[in-house]
């Protein structure tokens, strides 16, 4: 059925791949700013964008038929599914100021650099496995390398350049404080973030293995038959996944670690002077670390696609054995996608729960948490874990 | 493809290098090493010596150069005019410049570097484990030495740069 494209040049497949994959990733991050819109309004009790019609429905009449069915299209309008296009159509068209004392290339590139990471860390993410005609799992990701883990975080930790070149470049003070700050905060909660994980990799490249940083094995490694096989690594290791979850919160510039914007002193802080697609696009590349920083923490201590805990996903399928299709590759794959795309959009959810709820920290708050907290606990906790592993894996 | 990503990674690591010595501005000084860094890390991959290229990307990339930017922005440095040519400066670096192109006269002559043979060369960068082994076991000590060479420097500049007279903590 798919020959075809099996047949087709290696480079083009590549581009097919990653061309659909950012197709899927932009809308989806896109898709977050209205998710935001409407969790901010549920958690402070009011209904947020609800009025908005389908786009040009005045115009065409066939679109407005959508919102004319029974029940589906009020519901659309009520969730403001039609109010993401109308801020999509927004950024788009509207004046895309350049004020006069910017410096005026990197201004522009700025928003530009901000989309590579975003984007570019997506490819050594896997997002879901199906089995081969041998029965062997295999991931569903555009690059399944050996340094996976590093490979995202080297791709993410250029994030913050368009963060500072943005305040930089802006000319101006407030933006400037906001640059100055995103290179310290996201330097500080690096090292915690990298030290969080290595627990992790000790443990799953146990003695006499070939040693990999791969993610695509770590999920392998939680889905093993018996008690500790099936065990998802925030249960054996619950400090690891605080520290991890709390520097990631640092490192996507999520309230209440969002120091580069802080609207309450600095204005908007590093995109003060942005405006319309050039801002938008900040917001998409935001939203797309989010979600990319969702994915590594449930592919780390959440199992990645296993629906739950010693329940891996061969065993959803023997379950699943009584529908005709239940082992066709195109099934599997696109249930541990969607399995998989639950646990992140929770993420999404928490992230956004939290920003809701918790007031921001102050700039030395962020950085005695980072240096004098953070960084201390996670020293502690790889040392421990070190020891402990060393002790259970005997070689 | 791979001598043509080859010719396109070195051109962008010296181009930019050369950027990074000519720009009057710190700021785009410090973002031409970037990309001249990228570059670099580009021909680490040909090699196929990825956690090399991932490692350099992370640390260098990500962090040194952040902190780079840190700074210049901090301490707001403006690029002012350079300073004139000295006797001193001019003799060293008619001596630097005469070495480099010694050097390189002799590399291009006499070609010293023995080529082995690529079929009996060991590849230890490829793979994590193999990589692992040789830092482990081979360059174990020299490792450790730069390790603490760094420190000493580390420790040096705080020492050198902080004034020690009216801070009662350190008594």
């Amino acid at each position: 059925m798919f020959d075809f494209y099996f047949e087709l040049p290696l480079l083009v497949r590549l581009l097919l791949q990653g061309t659909v994959v950012i197709l899927v990733l932009f809308p989806l991050a896109a898709a977050c700013s209205m998710a935001e819109r409407k969790i901010s309004a549920w958690i402070q009790g009011r209904p947020g964008p609800n009025r908005t019609k389908p786009p040009l429905a005045g115009f065409l009449a066939p679109l407005g038929l959508v919102a004319s069915i029974p029940v589906l299209g009020t519901l659309l309008q009520k969730l403001g599914i039609f109010q993401l296009a109308a801020d999509g159509g927004k950024f788009t068209f509207k004046e895309d100021p350049v004020p006069g004392h910017v410096n005026k290339f990197y201004f522009i590139l700025a928003p530009i650099a901000s989309m590579i990471p975003a984007l570019s860390t997506v490819a050594f993410v896997p997002f879901g496995a199906y089995f081969d005609a041998a029965g062997e799992l295999v991931p569903v990701a555009l690059a399944n390398v050996d340094v996976g883990l590093l490979a995202v975080f080297a791709l993410g930790s250029l994030g913050v350049y368009s963060l500072i070149l943005a305040g930089w470049a802006s000319n101006s003070k407030y933006p400037f404080l906001g640059g100055v700050r995103a290179s310290a905060q996201l330097i500080s909660y690096e090292l915690s973030m990298t030290l969080s994980v290595l627990p992790v990799f000790l443990w799953v490249n146990a003695p006499g293995g070939q040693g990999t940083l791969s993610l695509f094995d770590v999920v392998q490694s939680q889905s093993q038959p018996g008690f500790w096989g099936g065990t998802w690594y925030v249960m054996t290791m619950p400090v690891s996944a605080f520290i991890f979850l709390i520097a990631l919160f640092a490192e996507t510039n999520r309230q209440p670690f969002d120091m580069p914007e802080s609207e309450a002193d600095l204005v908007g802080g590093f995109h003060t002077e942005y405006g319309a697609f050039k801002w938008s696009l900040f917001f998409v590349a935001e939203y797309a670390h989010m979600i990319v920083g969702s994915g590594i923490f449930c592919l780390l201590f959440l199992g990645g696609w296993n629906p739950l805990p010693w329940v891996p996903l061969a065993t959803v399928i023997d379950w699943l054995g009584f529908l005709p299709f239940a082992a066709h590759p195109l099934f599997v794959g696109l249930l541990s996608i969607t399995l998989f795309l639950g646990k992140v959009g929770f993420f999404i959810f928490f992230f956004m729960w939290v920003r809701w709820t918790l007031p921001r920290f102050r700039y030395d708050q962020v950085m005695t948490l980072g240096w004098k907290k953070l960084l201390p606990l996670s020293i502690a906790n790889l040392i421990v874990y070190a020891l402990g592993i060393a002790w259970l894996q005997t070689r | 493809m791979s001598d043509l990503l080859f010719h396109l990674f070195a051109l962008l690591s010296v181009a930019c290098a050369l950027g990074v010595v000519f720009n009057k501005n710190a700021v785009a000084s410090a973002l031409c090493f970037l990309l001249s860094l990228v570059g670099v890390a580009g021909l680490f991959v040909l090699l196929d010596a990825f956690l090399l290229a991932v490692l350099l990307v992370l640390v260098y990339a990500g962090a040194v150069v952040a902190l780079f930017l840190f700074i210049i922005m901090l301490l707001d440095m403006q690029g002012g005019d350079r300073k004139r040519f000295t006797k001193a400066t001019l003799l060293s670096s008619t001596v630097a410049a005469g070495l480099l192109v010694t050097g390189l006269v002799s590399f291009a002559s006499h070609g010293l570097v023995e080529t082995a043979d690529p079929a009996t060369v060991k590849v230890v960068g490829s793979s994590l484990r193999a990589y692992a082994e040789q830092l482990f076991t081979v360059y174990l000590l020299p490792v450790q030495i730069v390790g603490f060479l760094l420190l000493i420097a580390m420790l040096g500049v705080i020492v050198l740069s902080k004034k020690f007279e009216g801070l009662e903590d350190v008594k």
